[in-house]
């Protein structure tokens, strides 16, 4: 097996394993007001972090491709004008895709 | 299961996330062998990990470059969110031995937000199960189909790396409601920026969880609504 391999299965049965957890727990062990703000503050910090890092990652460097970095701002825009999810990533799609299409850099 | 008057309604949200959840799919199946994941590899994913943003934050660093065991811990700690969706659903869902494996499997962002949403228990425990029965096949069929897609031609001349950060930002945005949660996210946002030149790929992501940790220890408790499930689709 590969190391791409080993990392697929494991963080596959760890995300299903915390499901699991979830649901087997007794309903007070996660009901500290404070654990339970952690956790949603968790996907926030994440997600935004994954949004900046995925357009300016360029492999240990800074590399932002404004094309991505203009359509996922038409996604903003979506999100802004309250479009649900699928909107939001085809408008960010294909911005992008007719950017690149049309003013190549 | 007799004359649950919601049923209908129930039904018609299903198929539409389910629908949702094979676009979606779609694009993750052609951004994932667009990383240099196998379609084996992509669609076990789906298959076993299936929880979308982890699956695609797994994709993200492997995509830059980074070693392969530095994408576990983030989509590890993107998807703790859904134990915590466990603790809400098990009173609700009641499971009880094997079937309980099962049921643990479909605990996701949308099963979650479907269940919790409806007002009697009968009809949480059915929108429960028809949403994840609608969106785990259609969303294997759409991976399988857009990582085919993804072998076939080159999709990232089509704007498809605008995919992971738009949804990102889909998943993120219902969760600025409070002045807490959009600090946290600008302050999360500012560590993954500035580490990404310092560590290597996947790092900077998991160090801007500390963000939520030091926050939601710290500031003081002030009482709010409840938290919504992220990316309860609109």
């Amino acid at each position: 097996m590969t190391a791409l391999w080993v990392a697929v299965v494991v963080a596959a049965v760890g995300a299903y394993l915390t499901k699991l957890v979830g649901l087997s727990l007794p309903e007070s062990v996660l009901h500290h007001p404070r654990v339970q703000r952690v956790a949603g503050l968790l996907p926030v910090a994440m997600l935004s972090a994954l949004v900046v890092v995925q357009l300016v990652d360029g492999g240990r460097r800074y590399a932002v491709d404004w094309h991505t970095a203009a359509g996922v701002g038409v996604g903003v825009v979506a999100l802004l004008l309250r479009r649900g999810f699928l909107v939001v990533f085809a408008v960010a799609i294909l911005s992008t895709a007719l950017l690149r299409f049309f003013l190549p850099s | 299961m007799t004359d649950l008057p919601e049923r209908r309604a129930i039904h018609r949200a299903a198929v539409g996330i389910g629908l949702y959840a094979g676009a979606f799919g779609l694009t993750f199946g052609a951004v994932s062998v667009g990383s240099g994941l196998s379609l084996g590899q992509t669609l076990t994913l789906s298959l076993l990990m299936f929880t979308g943003a982890s699956q695609f934050a797994f994709v993200g660093v492997v995509a830059a470059g980074g070693s392969p065991l530095a994408a576990v811990a983030p989509a590890l700690l993107l998807g703790l969110r859904n134990a915590f969706y466990g603790v809400g659903l098990a009173p609700v869902l009641r499971p009880r031995g094997l079937r309980r494996l099962a049921t643990a499997h479909l605990v996701i962002d949308e099963t979650t937000a479907m269940s919790l949403a409806q007002p009697q228990p009968r009809a949480r425990r059915y929108a429960f199960w028809a949403t994840g029965l609608a969106l785990f096949p259609l969303w294997l069929v759409g991976t399988l189909v857009g990582a085919l897609l993804g072998q076939a031609v080159d999709l990232s001349a089509y704007g498809l790396d605008a995919a992971g950060p738009a949804v990102f930002l889909a998943l993120l945005w219902p969760g600025l409601r409070t002045r807490l949660a959009r600090l946290v996210a600008v302050g999360g946002a500012a560590v993954g920026f500035v580490l990404v030149p310092l560590v290597p790929a996947g790092v900077p992501v998991i160090a801007a969880a500390l963000v939520a940790v030091v926050a939601g220890m710290l500031a003081p408790i002030v009482p709010h609504p409840p938290a919504q499930p992220a990316g309860a689709p609109s």
